[in-house]
């Protein structure tokens, strides 16, 4: 009975060594069928940055289009629109910009832009994707409240924002609107999803 | 060690955490009486050789077509359309897996390579079954089980085949559905029905896509179950042909059995890993096996207005498919393509009358003589000779040739209950031989 | 350039599948030899990309040949395409059809398409006996007519590069009438050349394939050591 202890011993040793072997292989074997679950290259393509014209954009308009096929809204802000943005800052969940992932370095900044009146944004609610409803009249008239200074609201859970897409607080949504990457090619084309020209 | 219900003492819990889990599922599932039936208390014979690693490889490779798949389906298009560059969206689909899928290749040569290694490894494992009469009383319903594994693996392989939507793809479809069209009087409007279309084209690319990814591997996978419980009802055959359950010890235990687990996993392993590096070296530097895995002329987009010079199938069917080429005669007013497609037919599920052609008094080729011996190492150079054939373009020597074979190879079956009881036979020991 | 061997296909030509019996040489390249794939992939471009797709490639690949982005937007594109975007033809192949009688093939795969039954590798050789084996045929709409591919209907793309080649009917060998602005050896080297980028672009990652392959099999030859112990161990119980 000793001698069949000892052998367990070795055998144990062995089981362990194939199953730890073995187990490596199966780890590497699930690579490419867990990698090719990731964007394929016809995504990555059709996730490529997007050149905008902004020259008919007037002022207190808003533009959207389609990057990575979520809506980029480009807004106009007015000279009223931007006295908004002081005034509501107490209301906000994260005023200043703070949260890193929300908008490029060069966006984190009062109007969240890199020229004060255009702002560029994801129209995606950052609750649960839906895209939010521009509501810019201030007051009652669009079915806000009366104290309502114009903005966004989202639809699915009544989400709130700003014209700098901050969200307002005891909102479901957790943070801001993303600010994509972009830049400005010229005075008005813009591009959107990469942040130097011809990187 | 039959595998009824009730036999095996139900779980009892040591009291961990675990212990307890297991003894709560143990009552209301058959765990442990699976694990023990199919398993560690399953007693195969001790003696199994090399010929007895292809069942499991059989189902591990069931296992990689699965998964492979349940893959390849997410990014695979049965479409015959054209796309902007004029390219069938299907073709197109299978070249995309190829580059813009992150890993696809390596899934789709897997598929590929593991399409043809299934085949060998049946034609393997039938060979076994051939040459130790594991077919024989009382396993002959694991065979019919089996011969039906092997009939709707054929149809999966040939359904997949189109798939790809590549020239042989698409002329193989064509001249494998146009062989319904021999059935008198109903074939043509047969023909027709499969196809959904007067030609091989979009309704049958869709249809053929369904059955490949649905309805025949679900019958595969209920036929693969019903072989193995109808096997592990009867207990395995082995190289000496000798039923190991005629000598138990005072427990009741074959004295020639040993547990499947762990003897038979831990060799089995080994088995897999030597089978994997075959399958890799394929995969990895030839996975066009030589043009008979991939078929280069499939390297071309489906044309319906152009057939290549040359069609043949799949290495896997040409055996059969030479066996409809050698049926140049017309019999009792039917005409050659008609009995082509009947002799093909027949050579296939000939196979299932095995078990009641075979009249030797011993199972194994160990302990039968001369003429077994040559029968059927004819019977595998007939069936290379007509293999090797059927990928050739016809000539008349390969006519002649392929003819000589047929007759050979049905006169193997139909004459075997003669030509199996005359042979001199040895002496059947009393237990297995390690050799 | 582009104009005149429009005009020169103008004519009506079906296709026919080259006879089988050719004598085909060796192709001398390699596919591990980027200065040569990047000389083909220009070739590609500027030679057989005006009417032929590679419809399954993306520009992008190209950057594997070891090219940065600028040097494949710059040399490699056609104006307008973006980096991510399909090699595709510049013209429709509807239109292609109209034109020529059959669609150029698109070219992605086509050294694998050639391949034979038990040499699956022989599509390079085809393709560099193909590209190297025109010569003139005044009873060919085109004007030329191919070893390799009787009644082909391509005209020769390279003759600017290879010259003028006749046939000479005693003793059926090719003779250089015109000499081009390549000699025979520069034309064959940028011919293996081109064949090489087609061999590369038929399976881009064939090499990275094979260095997997080789880890793989490595890995399971450790797999096989442990796998075998543990047998052994287990088996000497069993007499």
């Amino acid at each position: 009975m000793s001698n069949q202890g000892k052998m367990d011993c070795g055998r144990r040793r062995l089981i362990v060594a194939t199953a730890a072997v073995g187990g490596v292989g199966a780890v590497a074997a699930l690579v490419p069928f867990v990698s090719s679950l990731l964007p394929s290259e016809r995504a990555k393509a059709a996730g490529a940055p997007v050149e905008v014209d902004i020259s008919k954009l007037e002022s207190g308009q808003m533009m959207t289009v389609e990057w990575r096929g979520k809506p980029v809204w480009i807004i106009n802000r007015s000279k009223e629109m931007l006295d908004t943005l002081p005034k509501l800052a107490d209301q906000m969940a994260d005023p200043n910009s703070e949260v890193k992932s929300q908008q490029p370095d060069y966006a984190a900044n009062p109007t969240r832009s890199v020229k004060e009146n255009l702002l560029v944004v994801v129209g995606i609610c950052t609750h649960l994707g839906c895209s939010p409803s521009s509501k810019f009249k201030p007051g009652a008239e669009e079915g806000m409240s009366a104290d309502w200074l114009g903005g966004f609201l989202c639809p699915c859970h009544g989400s709130t924002f700003d014209f700098a897409g901050r969200v307002f607080k005891a909102k479901p949504a957790p943070t801001n609107l993303e600010v994509p990457p972009h830049v400005y090619l010229a005075d008005t084309r813009i591009l959107i999803g990469e942040d130097k020209k011809g990187a | 060690m039959t595998m009824a219900g009730g036999i095996y003492e139900k779980y009892k819990s040591d009291g961990s955490l675990a212990g307890n889990v297991l003894e709560w599922v143990d009552a209301r599932f058959p765990a442990t009486s699976m694990w023990k039936g199919h398993l560690s208390e399953y007693y195969a014979p001790k003696n199994f050789n090399f010929w007895y690693f292809f069942g499991s490889l059989a189902l591990l490779v069931l296992v990689i077509q699965i998964v492979t798949g349940i893959f390849l389906v997410m990014h695979y298009k049965p479409d015959a359309s054209l796309n902007a560059a004029g390219v069938p969206v299907a073709f197109a689909s299978v070249e995309y897996i190829m580059r813009d899928v992150p890993g696809g290749w390596i899934i789709r040569y897997m598929h590929s390579t593991g399409a043809s290694a299934f085949f060998i490894v049946v034609y393997l494992h039938m060979f076994r079954g051939l040459i130790y009469g594991s077919y024989r009383k009382p396993r002959e319903l694991t065979w019919l089980f089996g011969v039906g594994i092997f009939l709707v693996l054929m149809g999966e392989a040939f359904f997949g085949y189109l798939l790809p939507w590549g020239q042989m793809s698409y002329w193989g479809a064509q001249v494998i559905v146009n062989l319904f069209g021999a059935i008198p009087v109903v074939g043509n409007d047969l023909s027709i029905l499969i196809r959904g279309d007067f030609v091989v084209g979009d309704a049958t690319l869709n249809r053929f896509f369904s059955f490949h990814v649905i309805a025949f591997p679900l019958v595969l996978i209920g036929l693969v179950a019903a072989h193995i419980l109808a096997l592990h009802e009867t207990g395995s055959n082995n190289p000496d042909g000798i039923d190991i359950k005629e000598k138990k010890d005072e427990n009741g235990i074959p004295l020639d059995g040993i547990p499947f687990h762990p003897y038979y996993t831990v060799k089995d392993i080994v088995g897999v890993v030597v089978f994997l590096m075959a399958f890799s070296a394929i995969m990895f530097f030839a996975p066009e096996g030589g043009g008979l895995f991939l078929e280069t002329p499939n390297f071309y987009p489906a044309d319906p207005l152009k057939t290549p010079p040359h069609i043949a199938p799949v290495w896997y069917f040409t055996p059969y498919y030479s066996i409809l080429r050698a049926i140049v005669w017309n019999f009792f007013g039917l005409d050659a393509k008609f009995w082509g497609v009947v002799a093909m037919g027949a050579s296939v599920v000939i196979f299932a009358f095995l078990p009641w052609l075979d009249r030797s008094p011993v199972r194994s080729i160990r302990y039968r003589g001369p003429i077994t011996k040559t029968m059927i190492t004819l019977f595998v150079i007939c069936f290379f000779i007509l293999g090797y054939l059927g990928t050739q373009s016809p000539s008349p020597m390969g006519e002649l040739i392929s003819q000589i074979c047929t007759v050979f190879y049905f006169g193997f079956f139909l004459a075997m209950p003669w030509w199996s009881r005359m042979d001199k036979f040895k002496p059947v020991p009393e237990r297995v031989t390690m050799k | 350039m582009k104009k005149f061997l429009i005009a020169l296909l103008f004519a009506p030509v079906l296709a026919l599948a080259a006879g089988g019996n050719v004598h085909l040489d060796k192709w001398p390249g390699s596919v591990s030899d980027k200065a040569a794939l990047q000389n083909g992939a220009k070739l590609f471009v500027n030679y057989c990309h005006n009417c032929h797709g590679a419809s399954y490639m993306r520009y992008k690949n190209l950057m594997d040949l070891g090219l940065t982005e600028e040097q494949v937007k710059e040399n490699l594109m056609f104006a307008g395409d973006k980096i991510g975007d399909l090699m595709m033809v510049a013209a429709r192949s509807d239109e292609q059809k109209k034109w020529f009688g059959a669609t150029p093939p698109d070219l992605t795969i086509i050294a694998r398409a050639r391949g034979e039954l038990g040499n699956p590798g022989a599509g390079a050789d085809w393709l560099y006996t193909y590209l190297r084996t025109f010569y003139q045929d005044e009873k060919r709409p085109t004007g030329w007519n191919n070893v390799a591919f009787e009644a082909v209907g391509m005209p020769h793309v390279l003759w600017e590069l290879q010259g003028t080649q006749v046939m000479n009917h005693e003793t059926h060998k090719l003779e250089l009438a015109v000499p081009g602005k390549m000699s025979p050896a520069e034309f064959d080297k940028a011919v293996s050349d081109l064949v090489g980028f087609m061999v590369w672009m038929g399976e881009p990652q064939q090499e990275y394939r094979k260095t997997i392959g080789i880890f793989v099999l490595a890995f399971l030859a450790l797999l096989f050591v442990v796998a075998y112990a543990l047998k052994k161990e287990y088996w000497k119980d069993i007499h």
